[in-house]
């Protein structure tokens, strides 16, 4: 899902640069001093292993691979704004020291893989958790489906751009068609990712996952034995 | 698990992801480039800037062996990361909250 250089033309990725720096302008305003301790390195955490785990293309189709996008996982991980900054970094990373994706085009990619993915990915997922019972099972299968839909939900918005922007002659509802129906493919390896990693954090650190925070039931704090100095 | 516990483990997966098991990811192209390629959507795609550049695409310029050039990579792509991530860490912790062991 990385664009290189050269598809959309200049006014279209300049547009999408100045919406990603006021998203990340209001990100962080937002963000400011807003985590404890605890909960801090796992925004920094995130965006490590988000970056890594992009670096696995899986294949899904007869010569095609796909690679996590992450949004929807950091926005459930850390919440949606902190997540922008976290989707902001890797994708900022790859395309400035591994060339993965062009430079003119990052403004369209991390609106894509970053901004889009976190907004489609955040809004599935709340709106699951209130109909769905407040319980661990349930937040893994939220996670999944918000995975799920964001990948197309990234892919519609390129072919947005596009249509925009586009530097070829294209034939819309075509290209709508492939560059989406690839994509849904690829959303079920970002399901699967997504909801194992979930599933795995869930299970040794619930109280670490901002999306779950308010349907577990909260720890009692207890005062274990005496820290002799 | 502790924080602490939590953060060494979640590297160590991190950097085995990156490092170990990118070396055996699909190298097919990817959804989009297929597309755009298939449908000549790309024919004014141009490489970037630092397409050239010594750590393009993962690897290392100048070590021949692809699983050492992958490995090194991978490992630098954490290093860079994580150290943003500590700048992240930095700009979200409320100063006013105390540091627990």
């Amino acid at each position: 899902m990385h664009m290189p250089d050269g598809l959309i033309n200049a006014p279209v990725s300049i547009g999408a640069g100045v919406l990603v720096a006021g998203a990340v302008a209001v990100s962080l305003k937002k963000t400011k001093g807003s985590l404890d301790s605890q909960t801090a390195p796992m925004a920094g955490l995130v965006a490590v292993f988000i970056s890594a785990a992009q670096m696995i293309n899986f294949p899904v189709a007869a010569g095609t691979s796909g690679h996590l996008m992450g949004g929807a996982l950091a926005a459930i991980l850390v919440g949606p704004w902190v997540a922008v900054l976290v989707m902001t970094v890797v994708v900022g990373i790859q395309a400035l020291v591994f060339a993965d994706g062009g430079l003119s085009a990052l403004g369209i990619n991390i609106l894509n893989m970053g901004i889009v993915t976190v907004i489609v990915g955040i809004l599935v997922f709340a709106g699951l958790m209130k109909v769905l019972p407040k319980t661990k099972s349930s937040i893994v299968a939220a996670s999944a489906i918000a995975a799920f839909l964001s990948v197309p939900a990234s892919a519609a918005a390129w072919v947005f751009e596009y249509a925009l922007g586009g530097t070829a002659t294209y034939e819309l509802q075509t290209v709508f068609i492939s560059v989406v129906g690839v994509h849904l493919l690829i959303g079920i390896g970002e399901a699967i990712i997504t909801a194992l990693t979930i599933a795995a954090i869930l299970a040794t650190r619930a109280d670490l996952v901002d999306g779950a925070r308010k349907f577990l039931p909260k720890q009692k704090l207890v005062i274990k034995d005496s820290v002799v100095a | 698990m502790s924080n602490k516990k939590l953060l060494i483990v979640g590297l160590i997966v991190s950097i085995v992801i990156a490092s170990i098991l990118s070396f055996y990811a699909s190298s097919q192209p990817d959804g989009l480039e297929k597309v755009t390629a298939d449908q000549s959507l790309d024919v004014n795609a141009v490489d970037s800037a630092n397409s050239d550049s010594a750590l393009a695409d993962y690897g290392v310029a100048g070590v021949e062996n692809e699983r050492a050039s992958a490995f090194l990579g991978g490992l630098i792509g954490v290093a860079i990361t994580g150290l943003a991530g500590a700048g992240l860490y930095f700009w979200l912790r409320d100063p006013n909250t105390v540091e627990t062991k």
